[in-house]
């Protein structure tokens, strides 16, 4: 009866309903992950620092930058200032706006993570596909090759790589150079995209690795599925049932392979930044930065040119973390908190 | 069980290989090679073919990769590579780098022992703590330092360490001062100054992925049936959680705890440059930095062969601690 008497009600409800039920499930996700709202606040508020870090100009529209100063600008009137009104973050060695830097920095990083894990899921997808539903010596070459490349600790792999592919005179930036058109000078505003452009490219190597050994374990499992014997049977050749059949399937597993990613690859550019192998000297990343001036601030105590690029760092990488805490929680409430996590601890 | 231990045992000199040849040719498609870099700026196409010679880096490739890893005779007709244990020496300084290996692997291997240690340490008791109350003040609170822990990147946290010591406290690692790091057996108590903050900044990451995995790990564990045996025998708490529980609980603790001396090799590198500390990894990066090949192919093959051999024993130490586990 009761039933019977809600059917009217629930009619009624339903033109206002869409609107009122997302905002409430919204609301209920905030409540009940609020670490994980916090997460994609700070991924959000990162995003548009990189975004619209310095002004931009599109067509007759000029975008204004978040950035007070231009990051690279050098002045000799205020070097190494505490945090001030004007400066609230200090300046560095050379004058340089410690916020704007920082500010810019996570352009640097967002760009090198999107890239790096853009190639990296692609490649590693590809031979995942291929390994996994080929088969036979095409699998066993693929893994036993994958099998060497997971022998180099990641960090120590990125050095090698990225000293390899980024020398002044490599082949591979002869080739960018000569057959692609990856920009030279700058782009986006970044001084120097092809050095980032590199750097992203050996980050994007080592995430392939890590993708295709998972890819190709979730497509050993799926080619027993019944609709691939089907599509044989009707013909469909290896090519065709990859693209068409396999690939699809893996593609949410991908998906979330490139948000693990993510982060991973915005430390490994910040850690190998620092190490002095990665991006230029004086261009605005935030592990570069931590390189060029912690002499300075152990020696003279000027902590800020460390402190704020360091903690823009922590936050987004700590971001990240808790996104995918939350992301775990709600698909598998058992293990709330625990779990995995391994994945962001590669070395950095 | 024996054949995937011989499977594997067989499949480890296949990666070396792949790892030394990889290496080798990695370095050697760098135009600005060893000997243009060592020739320094005022350098004609003479003197560079002249060091190359020196250095040998005129020899066809299989010349070189066979010298060195001795399977081919050198110039003076002898077997001097890496099978007989030589790992050749640095085109700069002349040592051999089995004499820098001497002096610089206990640096290292003391930071990696002392780091795992203490990622043990603070990863453990916390974990095992908060999955017997889960939802507890103590389970929060254990679960924010956790992802604390594992989103400071190291060098952060150490240069932080370093900077806000200096400059709160007056102090700094005694290292700084006087540019060596003193050995164990010399002085204790300066070494241990020497190493504890760098161990602890390397371990901070890795006690947090322990700590995470100990408590789901626990929770898991703690809902079997013979836990619930245990309790109804009336045994303590502590009995049932330390005894009984944690032992199960530890299984992929201990393989979680293999894969991070990836980690710890990787984090060993950035840590040593970050509190100045003379080990391999700091040998490591000057090394490529100025592209002393030999140096940087045997260092990395040390560091690759480290790795995988651990990785092996931890495999093969999770089938001895789980006999429901058979590889196939």
């Amino acid at each position: 009866m009761a039933q019977e008497l809600s059917i009217p009600l629930e009619t009624t409800a339903e033109v206002a309903r869409p609107k009122r039920s997302r905002l409430r499930k919204t609301l209920s996700v905030v409540r009940h992950q609020p670490l994980g709202a916090l997460g994609l606040f700070i991924i959000l508020v990162f995003l548009i620092c990189a975004i619209f870090a310095v002004p931009m100009t599109i067509g007759p529209v000029t975008l204004p930058g978040v950035a007070p100063y231009d990051p690279e600008a050098i002045n000799v009137d205020a070097i190494q200032e505490g945090p001030s009104a004007d400066h609230p973050f200090g300046t560095d060695r050379l004058g340089r706006d410690v916020l704007s830097r920082t500010i810019f920095g996570a352009r640097i990083s967002f760009m090198v993570g999107l890239i790096s894990v853009i190639i990296g899921t692609f490649i590693g997808t590809f031979f995942g596909v291929l390994s996994g539903y080929t088969g036979k010596w095409v699998d066993s070459i693929i893994q036993r090759f994958i099998d060497v490349l997971l022998a180099f600790p990641a960090v120590i792999f990125l050095l090698v790589i990225i000293t390899v592919i980024g020398d002044e005179d490599s082949k591979f930036r002869q080739f960018l150079n000569n057959h692609t058109p990856i920009p030279q000078g700058d782009f986006l505003g970044v001084p120097v995209f092809v050095d980032i452009f590199v750097i992203s490219v050996g980050i994007g190597v080592a995430v392939s690795v890590g993708t295709a050994r998972v890819v190709r374990g979730a497509v050993l499992s799926l080619k027993e599925n019944m609709y691939i014997e089907a599509a044989q049977a009707m013909g469909a050749s290896d090519n065709r049932i990859m693209r068409r059949h396999i690939f699809p399937n893996v593609a949410a597993l991908v998906v979330v392979l490139a948000t693990i990613f993510l982060p991973i690859a915005i430390l490994a550019e910040a850690s190998i930044s620092f190490l002095g192998i990665g991006v230029p000297t004086g261009t605005p990343s935030w592990g570069a930065d931590l390189n060029e001036n912690r002499e300075n601030a152990i020696k003279l105590g000027i902590w800020w040119t460390v402190f704020f690029p360091g903690l823009a760092l922590s936050l987004i990488v700590l971001a990240f973390n808790l996104v995918g805490d939350a992301f775990r929680d709600l698909s598998d409430p058992r293990l709330r908190g625990g779990g995995g996590g391994g994945a962001s601890r590669t070395g950095f | 069980m024996r054949e995937y231990i011989i499977r594997r045992l067989l499949l480890i000199p296949l990666i070396m290989f792949g790892v030394s040849l990889l290496t080798f040719f990695a370095f050697r498609v760098i135009p600005g090679s060893a000997a243009e870099i060592f020739c320094g700026l005022e350098c004609t196409p003479e003197s560079i073919a002249a060091i190359k010679e020196d250095l040998g880096l005129d020899e066809p490739w299989y010349q070189q990769y066979g010298e060195w890893l001795g399977v081919l005779p050198n110039d003076d007709g002898d077997l001097n590579g890496v099978l007989q244990g030589e790992f050749g020496s640095s085109f700069f300084t002349r040592l051999p780098v089995t004499e820098e290996l001497q002096r610089r692997l206990p640096v290292t291997l003391e930071l990696m022992i002392m780091s795992m240690f203490l990622a043990v340490l603070l990863g453990i008791p916390p974990g095992v703590l908060s999955a017997i109350r889960p939802g507890s003040i103590i389970d929060g609170f254990v679960r924010f330092v956790s992802v604390l822990w594992l989103s400071i990147p190291s060098f952060y946290l150490g240069i932080l360490i370093i900077t806000f010591g200096a400059k709160w406290f007056g102090w700094s690692p005694p290292n700084f001062a006087t540019g060596t790091t003193v050995r164990f057996w010399e002085d204790p108590w300066v070494n241990l100054q020497t190493f504890f903050w760098p161990s602890l900044v390397l371990a901070v990451g890795i006690a947090a992925v322990i700590m995470r995995l100990t408590r789901s790990s626990m929770l898991e564990v703690l809902r079997n049936d013979y836990i619930r045996t245990a309790w109804s025998k009336g045994l303590k708490e502590r009995a049932v959680v330390w005894r009984h529980a944690l032992k199960n609980a530890m299984i992929p603790v201990i393989t979680i705890m293999g894969l991070q001396v990836g980690a710890l090799i990787g984090g060993s590198v950035i840590i040593e440059s970050v509190f100045g500390l003379n080990g391999m990894g700091i040998y490591l990066l000057e090394s490529i930095l100025r592209r002393d090949l030999l140096v940087v192919q045997s260092l990395v093959l040390i560091f690759a062969v480290t790795y995988v051999i651990i990785n092996l024993f931890v495999d093969l130490t999770y089938a001895w601690l789980d006999p429901r586990i058979r590889y196939s």
